[in-house]
């Protein structure tokens, strides 16, 4: 069982997480959601090991084994969709590119660069970027920012297949609503709730 | 059409040489006019004097034998310097030491008179190798300077994803420095290929290795020969420009599609 346990991040005098406790499903997807400002990308990038928490630990998994999609796409402007995605890959899983795209439906667009594409295909690529590192739980900030919501539904069905856990940030009421499990970060001081 | 757009290319290009063509034309004609037709070709000769002078001389194999080996050891010191030049912006970028240690020499070899070297250089290198370590003694500056304010202004966030998706350092600087410093390289190769050409030239009237174009301008002004002179500046400013285009090509053929 992966769990964090009375994490405290502040940033100067400002306290984002205080002694914040979650404990994540092995499968399925776990949405975060809350007000901007208290804590959800925080929360992420502390399990992927980009910040040091001040107080509390996360257990049961170590950074390495954690896949994280940033808030914004970060994608290489000089590599094409193809190249994005063999860049995380090692040579032997290249041939998992296919199913990689068609997991975020942007088959045939593999010789395009960023630049060409539109703000929810980026959004996408990105998405199988991270999905292409092998992890043990996957964290997902914002995966369906500028994606359509027909198309970030479906897209969610399948991400609740995959063999690891996701932990996802999103203030879409549908996607909420299709998650396994939701936690609510209520703005300090936090008030978290956990349903199954 | 292709060859239309060639001929509008070249018909847009046209203007700014013809212009300035005219005005060297006019100053030829006021200074001849002034010296009541002698002495004109030792002050500014007429751009037909140079033509002339640079159409006898294309003509002989001695030419091409001074303009290969000009080019040889300016190309050589190019290289050289570029390698240096980039070599130290990666060390002085990260690592702290190595900044504190190399980037003042650096810094005084960018300000110091290029004569003083050369004279320095001569020394120790012999005539035939001084142009080209001058020349790459005056690129090394300037590529890192401007590679390592390149590499301080990659994208952070590009770099926190290198981190995050466990990329080699060899893959982040194949993926991420060398794309993002591009633009960086271009400038620096531009300037440098300049700076190349005309420390390399200078080293060579001082130096006067044989064959070179400095010999050869070293001798224009020995017989007061002006329009030679005139035509062995117009060959050293074309070799530049054409080095220069050569590597530009280079560059926009390896970012091409991407955007940036």
């Amino acid at each position: 069982m992966i769990a964090c346990k009375d994490l405290t991040v502040s940033f100067g005098e400002k306290a984002v997480l205080d002694r914040f406790s979650l404990r994540i499903p092995d499968r399925g997807v776990t949405a975060l959601t809350g007000p901007s400002g208290c804590g959800k990308t925080t929360l992420l990038r502390v399990l992927a090991g980009l910040e040091q928490p001040q107080g509390g630990c996360v257990e049961g998994i170590s950074p390495r084994e954690t896949a994280l999609l940033f808030q914004d796409d970060r994608l290489l402007p000089w590599r094409t969709v193809e190249q994005q995605l063999t860049d995380v890959l090692p040579r032997e899983r290249w041939g998992e590119v296919p199913r990689l795209l068609s997991l975020v439906e942007l088959e045939g667009e593999e010789r395009a660069y960023p630049r060409a594409l539109s703000g929810g295909m980026g959004r996408r690529l990105a998405l199988a970027r991270c999905l292409a590192l092998e992890a043990r739980l996957y964290l997902l900030d914002e995966p369906f920012a500028g994606v359509d919501l027909s198309r970030g539904l479906r897209i969610l069905e399948r991400l609740k297949a995959l063999p690891a856990p996701v932990l996802l940030v999103s203030h879409e009421p549908a996607v909420l609503a299709c998650a396994d499990s939701v936690v609510t970060l209520d703005g300090p001081p936090l008030v978290y709730s956990f349903f199954s | 059409m292709g060859w239309a757009k060639s001929l509008k290319k070249f018909l847009y290009a046209l203007p700014a040489p013809a212009f300035w063509l005219g005005v060297w034309q006019l100053c030829a004609f006021l200074v001849d006019r002034r010296l009541n037709g002698k002495g004109n070709e030792l002050r500014l000769p007429y751009p037909l004097s140079v033509w002339n002078a640079l159409t006898a001389m294309v003509g002989t194999g001695e030419f091409w034998a001074t303009v290969a080996a000009s080019l040889g050891r300016i190309a050589m010191g190019l290289a050289v310097g570029v390698a240096l030049g980039a070599a130290l912006a990666v060390l002085t970028c990260f690592s702290r030491w190595c900044d504190r240690l190399l980037s003042p020499a650096v810094r005084v070899v960018r300000a110091a008179p290029v004569a003083s070297f050369i004279l320095l250089v001569l020394l120790w290198a012999g005539r035939e190798r001084t142009p080209a370590v001058i020349s790459a003694m005056m690129v090394t500056p300037v590529v890192w300077d401007n590679l390592s304010r390149g590499i301080q202004v990659t994208d952070k966030k590009l770099l926190e994803l290198a981190r995050c998706y466990r990329f080699t350092k060899f893959k982040t600087a194949a993926l991420i420095y060398l794309p993002a410093l591009r633009p960086y390289i271009l400038t620096a190769l531009t300037t440098a290929t300049g700076l190349a050409w005309k420390s390399g030239v200078a080293a060579e009237v001082l130096c006067l290795p044989e064959p070179s174009l400095g010999q050869r301008i070293y001798y224009t002004k020995y017989y007061l020969d002006i329009p030679e002179l005139f035509a062995w500046t117009a060959v050293t400013v074309a070799l530049s420009m054409v080095l220069e285009r050569l590597l530009r090509a280079c560059l926009a053929r390896w970012g091409r599609g991407w955007g940036t």
